[in-house]
């Protein structure tokens, strides 16, 4: 075995981790009937293939060969502990027949679909799904998804174990959802990717490239999702509402770190490729009418991305947007977002005012950005004073580090202005 | 097949003859509408008032249902589905959702 060999198997075994995981664990799945048994032979299979191909070469179809080796284990496990296996409850495929007898030569099943659904099933906790779809679908360890998620490893695997025997106690299918259930299922698993992606974004505080690889895991999962699923308007809507806002990322905040807003933002490093992808499937999706949720979150993100800068973006489209978004998706954050873009649609009076008609609703609360959002209102109508006092309210309710600094920045801009009066920050 | 336990809760006291007679009626019906759906329903059990109950923990015995809530449990029964999915599709049809709801269990033994 020379060194050579050595790195090339094992860049392949990561290249494989990355593209193939949930394809391998799927297809092993099929032959376990029981999540951690599949789990812990695809595991082995990857361990056995840093060695293996290091010494015996790379293999023409690594995921095949992934898929035999695992299976293999996994038959050997199940004649060692047949006697105890035979008690415990399996995984509801609907095929029953199907799976068990495995030939190498065979295609490997593409049972991705079916395992985000099992995994996203309603009847499992929202946080369990995403974690359930990190560890299984992703591939990322128990500990990393932890720390993503600002708990224990211990917390985090007991709740990972917890729904896989859910799964496997209430028999929560390994199946795709029928043509009757699919809307609601699918929103389900659209959520997770979509709360995966929103961890990475604005994660409370903690390591700054895990949450980098939330975001890549969150759009690589919906990029999969969109190969699996090409004519569902939503998932269309979802990978693009991705791609449109992860064509940012390089410039939300500067080079000390400090949140920049959107209008500060240097447009020329946004991501011209991602924001191209994700125009054309806003317009892909669109053509099937009726847009859901995501597409027209999407279609809002493409009017910021495609203009040239804050004040080109074309306001009133993204007012209309947002009616169409609180119809088929009433919140009142979406209402606060509209008073945002109506207030530069027409003049930061008319914003205010709907503003403040929020303040009212209880759900927004404990919404920080309310107050951070009057605050600039009443900033841009030269209201010093009481833009001081609800910039300071945001800062009581924000958690997060940078967007603490953030609003302290705006607070002593805005204690200076008070104190020169006309001299806009 | 899978056994299920299925636990239908009601506003307390869940009185069977407080039962609205729409709701009564689509109770009897359930089971013809369980076996349409391809399921069976192995044995039910509709239970008297929770102000009948009596609750005994350690050795302290008391008077009414072992949680005092809103709902309380007004009947159960043993269904025989597919899988989860299969007994979701079933209970969505259940009437006690109608102003309460069901808790599904699948059955140890």
């Amino acid at each position: 075995m020379n060194d050579a060999n050595t790195a090339d198997a094992r860049r392949a075994v990561a290249d494989a981790h990355r593209d193939q995981w949930a394809l391998v664990l799927a297809a092993t799945a099929r032959v376990t009937r029981d999540l951690d048994l599949a789990e812990e032979c695809v595991q082995e299979a990857y361990a056995q293939a840093l060695v293996g191909w290091a010494r015996d070469g790379i293999p023409d179809n690594p995921a095949a060969w992934l898929v035999t080796t695992a299976r293999r284990r996994a038959l050997d496990a199940n004649r060692r502990e047949q006697a105890l296996r035979a008690k415990l409850p399996l995984l509801a495929m609907p095929d029953e027949a199907g799976g068990a007898s495995f030939e190498p030569g065979d295609d490997i099943p593409d049972d991705r679909l079916r395992l985000m659904f099992t995994c996203c099933h309603p009847a499992l906790a929202p946080d369990a799904r995403v974690a359930l779809t990190l560890r299984l679908i992703c591939g990322v360890g128990t500990g990393d998804i932890a720390r993503a998620f600002l708990v224990s490893e211990a917390t985090m695997a007991a709740r990972l174990t917890r729904a896989k025997k859910k799964i496997a106690t209430a028999r929560i299918p390994f199946r795709i959802p029928s043509h009757k259930e699919l809307p609601e299922r699918l929103d389900t698993v659209l959520s997770a990717i979509h709360l995966l992606y929103t961890t990475g974004h604005t994660a409370p505080s903690g390591d700054r490239l895990l949450h980098a690889e939330l975001l890549d895991q969150a759009v690589h999962l919906c990029r999969t999702l969109h190969v699996l699923m090409p004519d569902e308007p939503e998932v269309s809507g979802l990978l693009a509402l991705l791609l449109l806002t992860d064509a940012r990322r390089a410039t939300r905040a500067d080079a000390q770190g400090r949140l920049l807003r959107l209008a500060d933002q240097d447009r020329t490093r946004w991501d011209r490729t991602a924001i191209a992808e994700g125009r054309e499937l806003v317009l892909g999706g669109m053509r099937w009418g009726h847009p859901g949720r995501y597409l027209l979150q999407a279609a809002i993100a493409a009017l910021h991305a495609e203009a040239a800068s804050y004040d080109d973006v074309d306001w009133p489209q993204i007012v209309t947007l947002y009616d169409a978004l609180q119809q088929v998706w009433p919140s009142p954050v979406v209402e606060l977002n509209r008073a945002v873009a109506l207030a530069m649609a027409t003049d930061a009076d008319t914003g205010l005012r709907e503003v403040a008609a929020l303040e009212r609703d209880p759900r927004l609360a404990r919404y920080h950005y309310l107050p951070a959002i009057k605050a600039d209102l009443l900033r841009r109508l030269g209201r010093y004073d009481e833009a001081a006092t609800a910039c300071r309210a945001a800062l009581e309710m924000a958690e997060n580090v940078v967007e603490r600094e953030y609003l302290a920045a705006r607070l002593a801009e805005l204690a200076g202005a008070g104190e020169q009066r006309g001299n806009p920050p | 097949m899978t056994q299920y336990a299925i636990l239908l809760y009601t506003p307390a006291p869940a009185d069977f003859a407080d039962l609205p007679v729409e709701e009564q009626e689509a109770h009897m019906r359930h089971e013809a509408d369980v076996e349409a759906l391809g399921g069976r329903i192995v044995k039910g059990y509709a239970l008297h008032s929770s102000s009948t109950a009596t609750s005994v923990r350690g050795d302290t015995v008391t008077d009414g249902p072992f949680i005092e809530a809103k709902e309380v449990i007004a009947g159960f029964y043993i269904l025989e589905a597919r899988d989860l999915d299969h007994a979701l599709e079933i209970s969505k049809l259940n009437p006690a959702t109608w102003r309460g709801g069901v808790e599904i269990r699948p059955l140890l033994g």
